[in-house]
């Protein structure tokens, strides 16, 4: 699979999809889209990167081991919950504040930050798993 | 469409669990596959379907102003697929190591946990 | 002397046994085996509470106290104490204050010395609680906490195969037994109506004349006869002798096998004075009588021949109990008490002679009167009780009952001889342990016998000493403790006035052919046993071996029944997984008639079917596909048809992840299958899968039938629309689909993310560990069976 023009378009591809993820994730609330959907979208962008160009860049690229990021999306995902709980409401009950930023007013609340969570989850999890299934090839 | 989805319903369920009922892991796996796609399309299905807008709410508007998807077994589905695709990959990765470690794929062979002639008990106290 | 208040006095006393088991280690830690003196406090303080209770319940009084339980069903933590509780709380707790003494000292040094202390402090406290209960379920609570924690004092030498036999033996026995006693109170308690053993004394005939008379018997009896010993349930007895000699002398003297007598005691008023109840138990009894006896004789280690002189003694209760006249139970209480104080004295003298000469067996020993003088003064006094000798107190219990037999017809008659039979036996015994191993030559393979500390030989002395003073000062005895005893066995007042100085009557006359016949038996102990030996050898078959074939059945049956149900295999576990489900499809639909009706033929547009007919054509591809590359592809033809469907019914969010995960399972099913080599294709004959397909046929109809169904009624939209009302107003999203999952079910979504990470880790260390050859050879765990 690893042909030369699948080796070199692959990045491109790869970072596009990385953009593509993190937008659908962000209009998730609105528009279709969301963590989950974003996640998978990330997921198979490593996924694809990792076919063409071999599980070690990927890693690099990462930094992170997958799994430490989908142990930071759990966190903040319970994070999410228990800033309700100390602003006087109950566990998971949505907060929002609008901020305006260079004049435009920008939505914020605990339901994003859950939702970033769920993002992380599954582009951690899932890319561990397939990187791994990849890995094993190359023993 | 519900009648034509029952039947493909129907079809689905009828191949996922023959493919279950076979003693290979792989045709076991695949089966299982088929067997996530049966159990959504049924809820999906039971929540009324028609072709109509996505449940969305149109900007400036409180609430859908025409007829929308029911969103509820979508939300239910939606984070099905995605457990049923980790749950998939889990057995995936089962079923190669146990291919890796007993050197088959057949069910009848693999009887670590309960060996067939493994007799009786010790009788003492 | 000052009562007590009678609620808090008697919780204490209820307590107090299981606080010091509790507080038993923290002790031992601190002060080694001397804890025995502080643990002993437990007893002796609930002995003392106890006693304070005495003079109002010799005058005929109850004291009653307890506690709500579970009010929904009439279940009370009552207790009642009358004059037989009284004697038998204060046997209990009396030798219970000896027994933790002297097992401080018999066990000085043992590593589970602490263990051991708490054991036999639970086991005091179940026993307290049993004979003190009212209430039928707080008496067979108490009854099963006994079965429990007497199964852990005969194991507590668990390192040895016996000792584990003698537990589980005595557990499968009592404890059975004590279920067949539940059955029992059951029954009185939903048909009779009785909730407590107050109201069934309280009732009169009521249970005699009951038509579940019968079943209630044979229930209870059930129960009393497995604890209390009798053939053919004896066997668990003897074997426990695997114990620690404390807790044989407590055991099987004043307590555990006391618990069945207790019952029937307590029960004779009620169920009492019917043909079976006089047919049956006499017959029992007097069977056990003698054949314990003759056992007794016949074994040559000292603690064994006592375990048997206890079962044929329980045999001579049951005897009584079944006679049942006033005279006969007058005898059984007073012959239970004098075992209690004899038998509990005769297993300690048995453990101070093994401690100090370090073997039990008869004819290795002899001579060990100079070296333990105070060990050979109890046991005389109290074999000379169990030899109903004057003027001890197991005098009194013989002539008693010899007098209450004194009756003329042969029934009586066979009794009487097997009394006479039994008792002459059991003197034999008396002496054969309380006297041979005292006198004669002391054989050289005693090194350095020797008297053991003051816990050691102070029970035994202190219990002979009471069966010497009980009969010489008889009215006080009798007035406090056996009288009343007797009195509430009997179920009205009576007073027994019997004292040691011996009348001219038949009574005595029988009792001096005892003795002679004791001793006769005594000189030729030798050749009884054996004889009785040949005997048995000769029948080659016991109850005990009957135990282990029974206990080797079991097993079998269990082990060829889950051979059945679980055969290893895993087609045929989803076989029946789908015929279940199958079954649990169909059968509610005929049933509550909710079969769909005939559907008309859908209308829908030419792309709709087309992705249909997408769906059906990749998982026909599935099943026959003969490569590995055709049914990957064809799997992702149907999850791509799928995401199709979803997005022309309104789905764009479902489509896009079914589109991403079909895509993500195809990569790498396709990583895996290159690397397994092999084929998806079934190799398996037509013979095979037909049956396969025809349940798998079932099963698609099964569900889409009941999807039609589901379709066909009318659709509550009750949830949709709030989430489409609410969604902006509350949540502050335009995607309601997204709304639900992060907002209003996101407790949901956490757990689900949970599991997403949670298979990340397992298919990681799935990935990661490298198995070890299976191989190597597994430690076998257990011995070679006996």
């Amino acid at each position: 699979m690893r042909t030369i023009i699948f080796r070199f378009t692959a990045p491109y591809l790869t970072a596009l999809m990385l953009l593509f993820s993190i937008f659908v994730l962000l209009r998730g609330h609105n528009e279709p889209g969301g963590g989950f959907i974003g996640g998978l979208i990330a997921a198979s962008a490593f996924a694809i990167y990792g076919i063409a160009c071999g599980v070690a860049p990927v890693r690099r690229a990462l930094y992170f081991h997958p799994m430490a990021i989908a142990a930071a999306g759990l966190c903040f995902a319970v994070a999410a919950g228990i800033v309700s709980i100390f602003a006087g409401t109950g566990f998971m009950t949505g907060l929002w504040v609008f901020p305006k930023i260079f004049g435009t007013e920008v939505a914020l609340s605990t339901p994003m930050l859950f939702d970033i969570g769920v993002y992380l989850v599954v582009v951690g999890g899932i890319s561990a798993i397939a990187l791994a299934l990849e890995e094993r090839e190359s023993d | 469409m519900e009648t034509a989805l029952s039947v493909v319903v129907g079809c689905l369920f009828a191949v996922a669990l023959y493919l279950l009922l076979s003693k290979h892991i792989i045709r076991m796996l695949l089966g299982v596959v088929l067997l996530g796609n049966a159990v959504n399309i049924l809820i999906f299905t039971a929540g009324r379907v028609a072709s109509v807008a996505p449940p969305l709410v149109p900007k400036g508007a409180e609430m859908p102003l025409s007829a929308v998807a029911n969103p509820l077994p979508q939300a239910l589905i939606l984070t099905a697929i995605v457990i049923s695709f980790s749950f998939f990959a889990f057995l995936l990765v089962l079923a190669y190591r146990a291919y890796q470690d007993l050197g088959t794929d057949d069910t009848d062979q693999m009887r670590v946990a309960e060996p067939e002639n493994d007799g009786l008990p010790p009788l003492g106290y | 002397m000052a009562q007590i208040e009678a609620t808090t006095g008697g919780t204490l006393a209820l307590a107090l046994p299981f606080i010091a088991a509790a507080l038993a280690p923290i002790f031992k830690r601190l002060f080694k085996h001397h804890a025995a003196w502080i643990l002993a406090l437990a007893p002796a303080l609930a002995f003392a509470i106890l006693f304070s209770f005495l003079p109002s319940i010799a005058n005929g009084g109850v004291i009653q106290f307890g506690y709500d339980w579970i009010p929904a069903f009439d279940i009370r933590f009552s207790f009642r104490i009358d004059g037989l509780a009284s004697t038998f709380a204060l046997l209990i707790t009396g030798i219970g204050t000896l027994i933790v003494l002297y097992s401080g000292g018999y066990l000085q040094g043992h590593r589970d010395q602490e263990r051991f202390f708490s054991f036999i402090l639970m086991f005091m406290g179940s026993m307290l609680g049993l004979v003190l209960a009212d209430d039928l379920m707080t008496l067979f609570v108490y009854w099963e906490l006994t079965s429990i924690t007497s199964f852990l004092l005969i194991g507590f030498d668990h390192d040895r195969e016996k000792a584990r036999r003698g537990a589980i033996q005595a557990l499968a026995i009592t404890g059975g037994g004590g279920l067949a006693l539940l059955a029992g109170f059951i029954l009185i308690r939903e048909l009779a109506g009785f909730n407590s053993m107050s109201e069934i004394l309280a009732a009169g005939d009521a249970l005699r004349t009951s038509p579940y008379y019968t079943a209630i018997f044979f229930l209870v009896l059930a129960g009393a006869f497995t604890k209390s010993a009798q053939m053919p349930f004896h066997v668990w007895l003897p074997n426990a002798m695997e114990a620690p000699t404390p807790v044989s002398a407590y055991l099987h003297s004043a307590t555990m096998v006391k618990a069945g007598v207790y019952l029937l005691l307590r029960m004779q008023p009620a169920l009492g004075d019917t043909a079976l109840w006089t047919t049956i138990l006499p017959i029992f009894g007097a069977v056990t009588l003698v054949m314990g006896a003759l056992l007794a004789v016949r074994a040559t280690d000292i603690k064994i021949t006592l375990a048997y002189t206890t079962v044929s003694s329980l045999g001579l209760l049951v005897m009584l109990i079944g006679v049942g006249t006033e005279g006969a139970i007058e005898g059984a209480v007073l012959y239970l008490i004098a075992h209690s104080l004899f038998k509990g004295g005769l297993f300690m003298v048995a453990g101070s002679v093994d401690h100090g000469a370090h073997t039990r067996e008869i004819d290795r020993l002899g001579g060990l009167a100079k070296h333990m003088p105070i060990t050979f003064v109890a046991a005389l006094f109290c074999a000379f009780s169990m030899g109903g000798v004057t003027p001890f107190i197991g005098f009194l219990a013989k002539e008693t009952l010899y007098h209450a037999l004194e009756q003329g017809d042969a029934y009586h008659v066979a009794l009487m001889a097997s009394a006479i039979l039994g008792n002459a036996l059991m003197f034999a015994a008396a002496f054969i342990v309380a006297l041979k191993p005292f006198v004669g030559k002391l054989p050289a393979a005693i090194h350095h016998p020797h008297e053991g500390a003051l816990t050691i030989w102070l029970g035994p002395i202190v219990l002979g000493a009471l069966s010497l003073l009980g009969a010489l000062f008889y009215g006080t005895y009798h007035s406090l403790f056996s009288s009343p005893m007797a009195s509430a066995a009997i179920g009205k007042p009576v007073a027994i006035d019997i004292g040691w100085m011996p009348h001219l009557n038949l009574a005595f006359a029988l009792s001096m052919a005892t003795i002679a016949l004791g001793i006769a038996i005594y000189l030729g102990s030798n050749g009884l046993r054996r004889a009785t030996n040949r005997v048995l050898d000769a029948i080659g078959w016991g109850p005990d071996r009957g135990f282990d074939q029974a206990m080797r059945g079991l097993l079998r049956v269990s082990f060829w029944i889950t051979r059945r149900l679980q055969s290893g295999r895993l087609d045929y576990y989803m076989t029946v997984t789908v015929i279940a489900m199958v079954a649990a499809l169909f059968v509610p639909m005929i049933v509550g008639k909710a079969l769909p009706v005939a559907p008309e033929m859908p209308q829908l547009r030419f792309y709709e079917w087309l992705v249909l007919v997408l769906i059906l054509v990749g998982i026909v591809a599935v099943v026959i596909a003969k490569n590995r590359l055709t049914a990957i592809v064809s799997l992702g033809i149907q999850g791509f048809a799928v995401a199709l469907i979803f997005m022309l019914l309104g789905a764009p969010d479902l489509s896009f992840t079914q589109f991403m995960v079909e895509t993500l399972s195809v990569v790498i099913l396709a990583l895996v299958m290159t690397r397994l080599k092999l084929s998806p294709a079934d190799h398996r004959p037509w013979r095979e899968t037909l049956p396969d397909a025809a349940i798998a046929a079932a099963g698609g109809a099964g569900f889409g039938l009941f999807l039609l169904s589901i379709t066909q009624r009318p659709f509550d939209p009750l949830l949709s629309s709030f989430f489409e009302r609410y969604s902006y107003a509350i949540a502050h999203g335009h995607n309601i689909v997204n709304v639900i999952i992060v907002d209003f079910r996101g407790v949901d979504t956490m757990g689900e993310i949970a599991v997403v990470m949670t298979t990340g880790l397992a298919v990681l260390a799935l990935i990661r560990i490298r198995v070890a050859k299976r191989n190597r050879p597994l430690p076998d765990p257990t011995e070679a069976t006996p």
